[in-house]
């Protein structure tokens, strides 16, 4: 059915648009942008912030162009002098009670609330406003809350909600003293909270922010009797070059190893390398699950998901896989086998690893991610001596993530040692390396290094939603069938949409598969799940839009695109299947590097060793959430 | 493998929902579930706070919580609508209420020296209540009985053109009261 059609008038020229359409959209076709702060294409409309306002003729009052739908003869004017200082009235308003302190500030040149006073022509502050006196919420891992910095606008409540289904966050109280928190005022880390940080992306000013962890890095950096190791995830590769002007899409795999090396890493290792162990791995997990159950089997390498499962579908944590996630199993693994080849004490390491994702921050830190070492003698119970070796860096401000070793199993002749010593945010890297002068755009192209170096494009395609499924289909049908897979491409599990369910053929095995982004699709097969009504053999769940390519710690987006775009998630998504396809190596199992692991080290895949060092478990958490 | 061991009995709903029913009492977890067979269940958050509050003079985080779960509306949004409206609290009250009356009549009447006798004696200021929860101090806005003025209502009760030197006399009476089990408005909002 053909949609019936509006002519509307808009700044004097005419234009005929569907009905239904916002008077934003309208003007949007015309080229005309009209300044919004609480809009956001992709959540609902709240219309609170009254920057989208224009004048629409015989209307005794400004309208939300956000939220007012066209009607057929509507006159709209978008600038006038009036209308245009309504607007800056509006927006000085907002900085009346905001802080002064945009040259310190995190988000400064980030800013869209920066941005938008400056197109509004802000150039002065007239009032001194009462400030908003908030406590810093530091309790998280990954997430800082700091409301001081809050204009309201609600997308974080939004996003958290609509996009996640979590409903962490409500604005409480009212007036003046209205506050986005968590229920009854809780700290972020007493909360619902599944650390995904998508509330940092889609806050317009500094509400929300990553815990810091770049001091510590550089700190480690710069000791002599550390060696520092680097992991960089599969997405970061695939979205770091947009802050040195490489168009969105632009693979940058080589040029990051480069400016990693320069900034000082001892080694830099692939995160890739941790996907493939991570793909055998559950390959082997599901052909278990296939005989003796339970399915589905869920993947777990997205720790908000994870977080998620443990908080919102307790029920279902048998059905999470066992594996740990590639960051982690790349981390246990430079701490014991590349440790070993080096010969390195476990303790010497430090161990960085570069993610897309601020829950990382929040999954290094959970105790059972840690490894047991033998207590040197002497030192058995000793609480002051053992804090004061190993990469204890001291924190460097607040809103530093602490990055000491945990003591944990302290007194019974063990010391544990975190796998990973510091996880940073794709965003936090790209200012590391700005900051070291480094132009990344220009540099030659580097190789990662060996032995955990080389990786299969299996391996790549794991930071976009799909991406863990097709790497396990193509490890599975083989191990299934026992000969080589016909294909490689599973191009039905590519899940651009959100939500993907289909069959695939593996063998006389009909696999009934699920993919999910986003946890407000996940939510839909877990249902389908509890409900069993069509058992499914294997799920994939990432936390975020998009899956690794929109996580909470990618940089903020280029000109001409929004947080959450599809088409900028698209791009980065087509970096990581074109570098797939341009490997010879795309199967987890023919990684050289892999099999010398399995061969030399852990004693085949599934394995007693294999098992210690790459699988977790997982338990209930409170506060349980509401799904 | 791991698949192989038995899988550890992971749900803890029936803990959760046992705590919440325990938090809330029988009949308002009953309310609930009674809401809950209805459409849109959610649509009935107010009235539920409603009997909370009528029930517990006050809503705690733990009631909040209880409510959330019991009627599956995410504990973020339950508590942002408790803490919007004005007619919900969110701290406990004292058992008496003692509203001073601040309209025009009482005022000139000498109300102002009437609160500050009361702030005085209690060591409370304005919507503050007493250590031993006996009392919480408000202000009104004309209570309709300007020649009793200046007026101070404890409870249900009105008091007329109190002096401040009747002060201590009216406290200790209700005090008293406080003291005796039966006696009281317990229940009262």
């Amino acid at each position: 059915m053909r949609k019936k059609k509006v002519s509307l008038t808009i700044d004097g020229g005419r234009v005929t648009v569907d009905e239904g359409t916002t008077i934003m959209q309208a003007c949007q076709q015309l080229g005309i942008r009209i300044p919004r702060l609480c809009y956001h294409p992709e959540l609902s409309l709240m219309g609170s912030c009254r920057v989208c306002i224009v004048e629409v003729k015989d209307m005794g009052f400004y309208m939300t162009s956000c939220s007012q739908k066209v009607w057929e003869g509507m006159d709209v004017q978008t600038n006038s002098p009036e209308i245009r200082q309504a607007r800056r009235d509006i927006v000085e308003l907002l900085l009346d009670n905001h802080p002064q302190d945009c040259q310190t500030c995190e988000r400064d040149g980030n800013c869209e609330l920066q941005n938008l006073a400056h197109a509004m022509g802000v150039r002065a502050r007239h009032f001194e406003g009462r400030r908003k006196r908030f406590p810093l919420d530091l309790s998280s891992h990954s997430v800082v809350r700091d409301s001081e910095k809050c204009v309201l606008c609600g997308r974080c409540v939004r996003v958290c909600a609509e996009i996640q289904g979590v409903t962490n966050l409500s604005q409480h109280g009212r007036g003046f003293l209205t506050v986005v928190t968590p229920a009854h005022g809780a700290n972020m880390d007493d909360s619902v909270c599944i650390q995904c940080g998508q509330c940092i992306n889609v806050c317009p000013t500094a509400a929300f922010l990553e815990k810091r962890g770049a001091g510590a890095v550089w700190e480690a950096i710069a000791r002599a009797d550390l060696h520092v190791v680097v992991q960089t995830a599969p997405s970061i590769r695939a979205a770091i070059g947009e802050g040195f002007g490489l168009p969105p899409g632009t693979p940058a795999t080589g040029r990051m190893v480069t400016a990693l090396r320069r900034l000082g890493f001892d080694a830099v290792f692939d995160t890739d390398l941790g996907a493939d162990l991570t793909i055998i791995e559950e390959a082997h997990e599901l052909l278990t699950r296939l005989k003796e159950g339970p399915l589905p089997m869920i993947t777990s390498c997205s720790p908000g998901w994870v977080s998620f499962l443990e908080k919102f579908y307790p029920e279902l944590i048998p059905h999470a896989s066992t594996c740990r996630s590639p960051m982690s199993m790349l981390s246990a693994l430079t701490k014991t086998y590349y440790a070993e080849r080096k010969g390195l004490d476990p303790r010497q390491i430090f161990m960085v690893a570069v993610m897309p994702c601020v829950a990382k921050k929040y999954e290094a830190n959970r105790p059972e991610h840690v490894l047991d070492l033998p207590s040197p003698a002497g030192r058995g119970a000793g609480g002051e001596g053992a804090a004061a070796e190993g990469p204890g860096v001291r924190a460097e401000a607040p809103g530093v993530a602490s990055i000491s070793p945990l003591p944990l199993g302290e007194g019974q002749g063990v010391r544990a040692v975190p796998l990973t010593d510091a996880v940073l945010t794709t965003r936090e890297l790209l200012w590391m390396i700005k900051c070291y002068g480094i132009e990344l755009a220009t540099l030659p192209e580097g190789e990662f290094d060996p032995p955990l170096g080389s990786a299969s494009g299996a391996g790549d395609i794991f930071g976009t939603t799909g991406g863990v499924m097709e790497a396990t289909l193509r490890a599975a049908s083989e191990l299934v069938t026992g000969r080589p897979a016909d294909r490689l491409d599973f191009t039905e599990v590519r899940n651009v949409a959100g939500l993907r369910e289909t069959y695939v053929a593996i063998g006389e095995h009909n696999i009934h598969v699920g993919v999910a982004n986003g946890l407000t699709n996940a939510k839909i097969l877990l249902d389908k799940v509890k409900e069993g009504k069509e058992p499914f053999h294997v799920i994939e769940v990432m936390a975020c839009p998009g899956g690794c390519v929109g996580g909470g710690g990618q940089p903020y987006p280029p000109e001409g695109f929004h947080i959450l775009d599809p088409r900028l998630l698209a791009k980065r998504a087509a970096a990581l299947y074109a570098i797939d396809a341009g490997k010879k190596l795309r199967k987890s199992y023919e990684n050289p590097a892999i099999e010398e692991v399995y061969d030399t080290f852990l004693g085949g895949p599934g394995s007693e060793k294999a098992h210690r060092l790459l699988h977790t478990r997982y338990a209930a958490k409170l506060p349980r959430g509401i799904r | 493998m791991s698949t192989s061991l038995p899988c550890p009995a992971t749900d803890n709903w029936e803990e959760v929902r046992a705590a919440a029913r325990y938090a809330l009492g029988e009949p308002i977890a009953e309310f609930i579930d009674q809401c809950r067979r209805e459409p849109q269940p959610e649509s009935q958050l107010i009235a539920v706070l409603h009997r909370v509050q009528a029930q517990f003079g006050y809503l705690s985080p733990a009631h909040l919580d209880a409510v959330a779960q019991l009627l599956q509306v995410p504990a973020a949004t339950v508590a942002g609508v408790a803490s919007f409206y004005h007619f919900f609290r969110l701290q406990p009250r004292g058992k008496f209420i003692l509203s001073v009356c601040l309209g025009t009549a009482c005022y000139v009447k000498g109300a102002d020296r009437l609160a500050q006798r009361i702030i005085d004696e209690l060591g409370i200021t304005w919507g503050e209540t007493t250590k031993d929860g006996v009392f919480t101090l408000e202000q009104a806005r004309c209570l309709g009985t300007c020649g009793l003025a200046p007026v101070l209502m404890i409870g249900e009760e009105i008091h007329g053109q109190v002096t401040p030197d009747q002060v201590p006399a009216i406290l200790e009476k209700y005090l008293k009261r406080a003291r005796q089990p039966a006696a009281g408005t317990a229940g009262r909002g």
